[in-house]
């Protein structure tokens, strides 16, 4: 009497998985171009943060935490990231940010038309809100499947996986930041005969940035946990180190992979919200 | 003069469903019935106005009147339900979306309640924003808006963001902004209502002194009586969207309407509205300097007064002569009025307002006298005329009057 009646039982599973087989099977020129797009942009990344020796990588990083914030932050992601290295990850440090990186770029790309559009069409914003939710909440490990079924295994799934994770706040806040543009300053953009395209530019975004920033800012955080969990589906990277240690249960390589994940995120995390805040004006 | 802006029957109605409410309307159902029935808001209900070429014209109302909404047709950030809007001979209602640009970018201008300035940019950008949306360049604009910011007295703080003045400068940039594209109209919604009494003040002064030099047709939006009255040319007022009267200030606060206007009009100050040309009379007595002592004798005693302004030529005040010093002069055998006149009467301008009168109206033995530029007679004011002037509605003046 207690438990669900099992005559009632609905499976919304297969459906889904008949969805995603079809769109595999007829969508494969999609996912290839996908592909060759995701690809280009890791590898163009990886390539430029290779060809930058060591020795400058830290000196830059110390560069931009003294610019943006003081001395003795730059100082500090100057000793964390030459921690990474000493502790022997930095070829693995290297992977990991550019796939980061890649997946930023990608999602500001999709996120940031996407919210200001669902700014104005209240009917998309609709449609948007429970997708947006539904893709925040649902186990990351989950888009790992589709996108491995996708993309097959290595590092194009984990970005896609990635975006897929770490848009929606980058939709989200754009959208509100948009929103929020004072209603007066909007109608003065526009009773002094700017057009929609030039109040977008000229106005609503200038006083979106600083929320903006901030979205970009948890899509980087977002971006930067789920990258350790594609290392699942193949992707290198610290994650991958991660993945082996659970494996071996060892614990000094989880420690060490672990600590480089955490100083990695640090870095990536106050660099980012220095930016959003040189970008504060009210 | 010429019409400037001609508003003709027009209706705003906000909500999903605008054909219905205007349907219903035209049959007559009140605003209130409109919105509980159908769920429409009548913003605007079949307002129609004119506004001459260099005129000052307010709208004033009370929150929810629907006078902003009503300012906001004019430059259609309100698109109108229904009526036309004529600008120039031109109905801007009809414009797609190039005309009316191009209307926005150089005909009209429009200032807001709390100032809408772009806090992202500094007073210079901000001043210059019509100009750069009209694609002129840099330096011509630049050059426009540095000689538009020093004309409201920012002179100096160009390159400061907004957020870093206080709200009185605030709204001069709000102002320059508008100037700055050289507008035929000004629309200002309420531009002065965020601001404290004293800052408010010196706006209007400042504001009137502006019309005075460039002349535009400015429509002026507030609730507060007295700025309207002290301000505009016309007044229009408004309740529940519609216009309940118009006129000028002195009309509306002698013939109030109806009861609602009676209510707004009582609490206006009317020292501050009401000016020496709307109290004065003509003398009942006036002597020439060509009469002598005794001809002014004896217009005082006819007329039961103790001293009479004398005139010249053309009604040239000369000055004033009292009973005492005239009796003297008959007992010394002068004859001439000339060494008998004083001056230590107070004299006005037909424009003058009575809060600058009441206390020399107190102090004075005499009456007080209005002239104008060439020193011409125009007519007196007395004492009991100050304090008619002051009561409320006419009928009452008329039982004191003398």
């Amino acid at each position: 009497m207690n438990t669900f009646p099992d005559f009632f039982q609905f499976d919304p599973g297969i459906y889904v998985e008949a969805l995603v087989r079809w769109l595999t099977i007829n969508f494969q020129g999609f996912f290839d171009a996908l592909t060759t797009i995701i690809k280009w942009v890791v590898f163009n990344t990886q390539d430029v943060l290779t060809f930058i020796p060591w020795f400058l990588f830290i000196l830059l990083i110390f560069l931009l935490g003294w610019k943006l914030k003081s001395l003795k932050s730059g100082l500090g992601y100057a000793v964390m990231i030459t921690l990474v290295g000493l502790i022997g990850l930095w070829d693995e440090m290297i992977f990991t940010l550019s796939i980061v990186i890649t997946s930023v770029i990608l999602s500001i790309i999709i996120g940031i038309p996407i919210g200001i559009y669902s700014a104005y069409n209240q009917r998309l914003e609709g449609l948007m809100k429970p997708l947006l939710d539904g893709m925040q909440t649902m186990p990351s490990f989950v888009y790992l499947i589709p996108a491995m079924i996708f993309f097959g295994l290595g590092t194009v799934p984990a970005v896609f996986a990635t975006i897929v994770y770490s848009t929606p706040p980058c939709i989200r806040l754009t959208s509100l930041a948009i929103k929020r543009v004072p209603e007066e300053m909007r109608e003065a953009a526009y009773a002094f005969g700017s057009s929609r395209w030039q109040a977008l530019i000229k106005v609503e975004l200038p006083q979106a940035m600083p929320t903006i920033m901030a979205g970009i800012n948890q899509t980087t955080m977002l971006a930067m946990s789920m990258v350790v969990i594609s290392s699942m589906i193949g992707a290198k990277g610290l994650g991958e180190n991660v993945l082996i240690a659970i494996n071996r249960t060892d614990i000094a390589m989880g420690f060490n992979s672990g600590i480089s994940i955490v100083f990695l995120a640090i870095i990536i995390d106050r660099v980012t919200q220095m930016i959003s805040q040189k970008y504060e004006h009210v | 003069m010429s019409k400037k802006i001609e508003v003709k029957n027009l209706v705003k109605i906000f909500g999903s469903k605008p054909k219905l409410a205007l349907k219903r309307l035209k049959d007559g159902w009140s605003k209130d019935k409109i919105l509980n029935t159908t769920g429409q808001t009548v913003g605007v209900n079949n307002a129609s106005f004119s506004v001459d070429d260099g005129e000052f014209f307010v709208i004033m109302g009370l929150s929810g009147s629907g006078k902003s909404t009503l300012i906001r047709c004019l430059n259609l950030l309100n698109m109108p339900t229904s009526g036309e809007v004529i600008v120039d001979g031109e109905d801007i209602v009809k414009f797609d979306k190039k005309q009316l640009r191009e209307f926005r970018q150089k005909k009209v201008a429009m200032v807001f309640q709390n100032f809408g300035l772009f806090t992202h940019r500094t007073l210079l950008g901000n001043v210059e924003y019509g100009l750069e949306i009209r694609n002129i360049d840099k330096d011509k604009r630049q050059q426009i808006a540095l000689e538009t910011l020093e004309s409201v007295g920012l002179k100096g703080w160009e390159y400061k963001k907004p957020t870093e003045l206080s709200g009185g400068m605030q709204q001069r940039v709000g102002l320059a902004r508008a100037l700055a594209n050289d507008p035929d109209i000004l629309l200002m919604d309420e531009p002065f209502s965020a601001l404290d009494p004293l800052i408010r003040r010196d706006m209007q002064v400042e504001l009137l002194e502006i019309q005075s030099k460039l002349k535009k047709t400015i429509v002026f939006i507030t609730h507060d009586i007295n700025e309207a009255f002290k301000l505009g040319d016309r007044v229009a007022v408004m309740k529940d969207g519609k216009i309940v009267q118009q006129g000028n200030p002195e009309d509306i606060l002698n013939n109030p309407s109806d009861e609602y206007i009676e209510d707004f009009v009582k609490s206006i100050d009317r020292t501050k509205v009401i000016q020496a040309k709307n109290i004065m009379r003509k003398p009942n007595a006036l002597v020439s300097m060509k009469d002598g002592v005794r001809v002014a004798i004896k217009e005082m005693q006819a007329n039961d007064i103790s001293s009479v302004f004398v005139v010249g030529e053309k009604m040239k005040l000369e000055g004033i002569v009292t009973i005492d010093d005239c009796v003297e002069a008959v007992k010394n055998k002068q004859s001439s009025l000339k060494d008998l006149l004083r001056h230590d009467y107070y004299k006005t301008s037909e424009d003058e307002y009575i809060e600058h009168l009441l206390e020399n109206a107190t102090k004075s033995r005499y009456p007080i006298v209005v002239v104008n530029d060439d020193n011409r007679l125009l007519g007196i004011i007395v004492r009991t005329s100050i304090l008619s002037g002051l009561l409320p509605s006419n009928s009452d003046t008329e039982t004191i009057s003398f």
